[in-house]
């Protein structure tokens, strides 16, 4: 008897071990690509093709950083990613705001004021999460010329609200779903309308899946690279294009410290969004879809 | 003059009709209730007389204003949610003057309503609580303030004690009533609990399938039903329903009540509550409606009154609740229930002598279900 | 009290409505309509303008002058275009199937009281709040044989290790299968475990009075409960899998050659830089096509299970 308990307790911390060993190997996995930017991007070139790829930097620098924020350059200019950083964050706020807003109100003309043929314009909507981009590229970048917003900051901002509205739609829809219509009902007898009852009764509550819209979008539209190198110049590139401008110029040696480097710069911002509020945009998510 | 008038009132969801014509009017500070199973229609008659409903048909006037195309907020409502919808960002204090902020009411008039309301449900120590801070029974107080602090024409009551424990809920249906007495509103109130219709109404609207079948005081509708679905929904334990036949002439109807293996009743129908629609149904099969408290143990009380009727069956279960015994017994095809006092000493499968109070007794034709006598 | 209706009138909806019975019904109708405007326009009336694009012979700039399904044909014969459709086909395959099996497992294992769950979880979600251009720049260099992977493990003494998918014509294409795997498995895992978390103690609890194995309860019991979940997760990893265009430019460039082209470097590349607006037009018709092939019965038959179940 107590043989076979040791046994048992032996299989169980053998199958204990695997499950930790499991683990750990695919957290290496997901974080050795960082780790290699990071190590990169602080080593002088010379290091780089001598030693190994995740030999720690012998005398750290930072030098490929300020390259990359001010120097480097990204096609025909020499000037940095920093300029770009800065147009991402111009384009990025406002078309984050606006998507958000306009979907919030979707969401709740659509869960709290349903009227016949509302679940139609919803699916109709939601299509417009699904379309492949390449379907609109061509009539989107006539139509910017027509607007007179070609290679502008505010086309970018336009078009990033367009196609973010489905999505933000889509969040602030199954969020209010759940919300229990009798708060609606007890606002209208209270005498509230349509605007009141929103600002007074739901946005209060709505903390949660702003979160979610908010760093979807802003994820969604900081990384956007397809908008951006079709709809713009060079002085109104995202930092994704310049990025991407920078690891592909052939001017020179490769400075593989400064590409580097020039990555951490375009990722950090997002990479902050997700470590603060990464577990509320999860949480946001999977709130509905569990439910079914 | 009416405080609400409701007249031929439809509703369709799709193309199912769930309010089929419903016309009631009831006076300043009469209490309605809408009684009646789930899915008769009394919600979605609440919901359109609150104005959260458009109905597809008909009418609704209220302190004698057509108010059918109005909005809720028009029509002077309050409404007491099942689920209380508070708003939970508010406090307990906002939740109460919302509605008077909205209709622009002064701050220092809002204040005092607040005030008024908190003496009136004894809620003042938790004005500045959350919702989510208080227990079921003090947020079904909050969400009866929030309605008395407007004074509106009409209140409107959607199962309010159903998400409370039983015995809180026996003490707000006290204190709902003691209100009613005390601010003489006029009050339309939905439960499918039938001792809150019986205790609390002035009258009671018993509905089924999106109709009205009867709209009477609670005393009518207790002992006097329209038809078997009515004496049926209203009581507990419920009316017995015995099949009979019906035998003799005008002036000496008998019932003939038929159970296996005992002796033949024959319980004679009494005279001064005949109906002519009764001479047709001789020799044919009726229902026999007695209430449980009908029957009574033989004792003094029935001895010296004619009508009552002597059987000795034999006991098949005996319940008792404290207050009194139920007792089940066969009769007819299958088996009914008796209430006795509490000091009635008979035991499962022992013979106990009882009577039956015919002059309270109710008779259903049995294929339309309709009340005969 | 009384139950009597002595007037009965006709009384014809809207007629009578008052002014702010008729804003309010107004409102939510106005406030929706600029989206639907702009879904009708910029999704459902430029899906049309691209679908008359793809007719025309357009090269530089839009044309109108009509040739009718030449593009397409032209588009048939093109070798380029098949090489892009068949690698969608293996790396949205392979993306989508190993994106869920990496997910599940990480969150089942995951879920059985580890202790810093936390920061692995962090660990393993992280990539997806990344650019593809910035996954693809750093896979980029982990898979480049003279710097990346294959020198460090040469290095280790192993000198015959070979590892250089990213310049075989024949395999880059799972290159881009590595770097999307490593961006979204995460994102998938977190996913499903918020879908175990969700699932009810006492159903597992009962399984196991039942006196089912462990793999059994997740097989039997869990998995079926995490449908809305795989629907979830299927819905974002094909949008993903279409919207690779930044990963392809980033990381391969479509190369060597084309060899690791997708339908949305294709098309990009023959809109926008090779002036062949018509070809363009009709190569993102298609995956317009494709994507609906597969949404649709997927949609439909999922939401015809959740409605009877």
């Amino acid at each position: 008897m107590d043989n076979v308990i040791r046994r048992r307790t032996f299989g169980a911390r053998l199958g204990r071990f695997t499950l930790y060993a499991v683990l750990v190997l695919a957290a290496l996995f997901y974080l050795l690509p960082l780790a290699v930017m990071l190590i990169t991007s602080v080593k002088p070139l010379g290091e780089i093709s001598a030693g190994s790829l995740l030999a720690l930097p012998q005398s750290p620098t930072l030098a490929p950083w300020l390259k990359a924020w001010g120097e480097a350059c990204t096609g025909m200019r020499c000037e940095g990613v920093g300029g770009y950083f800065w147009n991402s964050i111009a384009i990025v706020v406002p078309a984050v705001l606006i998507s958000t807003v306009i979907g919030a109100l979707n969401g709740y003309a659509l869960t709290k004021w349903r009227f016949k043929g509302s679940e139609l314009l919803f699916a109709l909507t939601l299509f417009g999460c699904f379309i492949p981009f390449q379907v609109v590229l061509l009539p989107m970048a006539q139509t910017l010329g027509w607007l007179g917003l070609s290679s502008s900051r505010a086309g970018l901002i336009l078009v990033h609200v367009v196609f973010g509205i489905a999505f933000t739609t889509l969040f602030f829809r199954n969020f209010y779903v759940a919300v229990p219509s009798e708060l609606v009902s007890a606002a209208k007898l209270d005498g509230a309308g349509f605007f009141r009852i929103f600002w007074r009764i739901l946005l209060p509550v709505s903390a949660p899946i702003i979160v979610v819209s908010v760093i979807w979008q802003f994820t969604q539209i900081w990384n956007d690279f397809l908008f951006g190198v079709a709809f713009s110049a060079h002085d109104t590139q995202p930092v994704t294009v310049a990025l991407n401008n920078l690891v592909n110029t052939s001017t020179g040696v490769r400075e593989y410290n400064v590409d580097m480097a020039a990555t951490m710069i375009a990722a950090l911002p997002t990479l902050l969004v997700y470590v603060l509020a990464g577990k509320y945009f999860v949480r946001g998510l999977t709130a509905g879809s569990v439910k079914g | 003059m009416a405080a609400l008038e409701i007249h031929n009132v439809c509703k369709d969801f799709g193309s199912e009709r769930v309010l089929k014509e419903v016309s009631l009017a009831i006076d300043s500070g009469e209490f309605l209730i809408l009684v009646g199973p789930s899915g008769c229609g009394k919600s979605t008659l609440m919901n359109a007389i609150a104005g959260l409903e458009p109905v597809t048909d008909g009418e609704i006037r209220i302190a004698g204003e057509d108010v059918t195309w109005q909005t809720p907020a028009e029509r002077d409502i309050a409404m007491v949610f099942q689920s209380y919808a508070l708003y939970p960002s508010m406090t307990v204090r906002q939740n109460i003057s919302f509605g008077l902020e909205m209709r622009k009411v002064p701050r220092a008039e809002r204040d005092a309503a607040v005030e008024r309301v908190a003496d009136l449900l004894q809620i003042s120590h938790l004005l500045d609580r959350k919702p989510s801070q208080l227990s079921g029974g003090q947020r079904q107080r909050v969400a009866m303030g929030r309605a008395l602090a407007r004074e509106p024409k009409v209140y409107l009551f959607d199962e309010p004690l159903s998400n409370l424990d039983a015995k809180l809920r026996v003490d707000m249906r006290t204190e709902i009533k003691k209100l009613h007495q005390r601010l003489g509103t006029t009050i339309v109130y939905v439960t499918h609990d039938q001792i809150e219709a019986m205790t609390l109404a002035d009258c009671i609207a018993v509905m089924r399938d999106g109709r009205i079948l009867q709209l009477g005081t609670p005393d009518e509708v207790y002992n006097d039903p329209v038809d078997l679905f009515v004496a049926g929904f209203m009581g507990s334990p419920s009316m017995n329903f015995i099949t009979a036949t019906l035998e003799g002439e005008a002036g000496a109807y008998r019932l003939r009540v038929d159970t296996p293996g005992e002796e033949t009743l024959r319980l004679p129908w009494p005279h001064e509550r005949e109906t002519p629609a009764m001479a047709e149904r001789v020799g044919r099969p009726v229902i026999l409606g007695l209430r449980p408290e009908h029957f009574a143990e033989d004792d003094t009380r029935l001895r010296d009154h004619d009508m009552g009727v002597l059987l000795t069956p034999r006991i098949t279960v005996v319940e008792p609740t404290g207050a009194d015994i139920l007792l089940q017994l066969p009769l007819g095809e299958g088996e009914a229930t008796a209430r006795v006092g509490p000091k009635c000493r008979v035991a499962a499968g022992e013979r106990l002598p009882l009577r039956i109070d015919m002059a309270r007794a109710v008779l259903f034709d049995r294929d339309t279900e309709q009340r005969l006598a | 009290m009384s139950l009597s209706s002595s007037l009965a009138r006709p009384a014809g909806p809207g007629t009578r409505r008052s002014p702010a019975a008729a804003l309010q019904a107004w409102l939510p109708k106005l406030v929706l309509a600029p989206s639907v405007a702009i879904s009708l326009f910029f999704v459902y009336g430029f899906m049309l303008w691209t679908f008359v694009l793809s007719l025309t012979n357009s090269r530089m700039l839009p044309s109108y002058e009509f040739v009718g399904f030449a593009q397409y044909a032209r588009l048939m014969a093109n070798d380029r275009w098949w090489v892009a459709s068949t690698n969608l086909v293996v790396f949205g395959g392979l993306f989508v199937a190993i994106c869920l099996a990496l997910g599940l497992l990480l969150a089942i294992l995951l879920d059985q009281r580890i202790r810093q769950e936390g920061a692995l979880r962090t660990v393993y979600l992280y990539p997806m709040a990344l650019s593809f251009i910035v996954t693809g720049v750093v896979w980029k260099w982990l898979l480049n044989p003279g710097l990346g992977i294959q020198a460090m493990v040469r290095g280790w003494g192993f000198e015959s290790f070979t590892f250089d998918w990213l310049v075989d014509p024949d395999m880059a294409v799972y290159t881009l299968v590595i770097a999307a795997v490593w961006q979204a498995s995460g994102f998938v895992m977190a996913l499903f475990l918020a879908g175990l978390r969700g699932i009810d103690d006492s159903i597992i609890k009962a399984a196991q009075l039942d006196g089912a194995s462990l793999p059994r309860i997740y097989r039997r019991v869990v998995l079926p409960c995490l449908r809305p979940v795989v629907f979830s997760a299927v819905m974002i990893l094909a949008h993903i899998a279409i919207k690779s265009f930044d990963l392809v430019v980033a990381l391969t460039g479509g190369g060597p050659g084309y060899a690791s082209d997708l339908p949305a470097t294709f098309m990009y590349a023959h809109a926008f830089t090779r002036a062949q607006v018509g070809l363009g037009s009709a190569s993102a018709m298609l995956m317009l096509g494709g994507v609906l092939a597969i949404l649709i019965p997927y949609l439909y038959s999922e939401l015809r299970s959740r409605r009877h179940g």
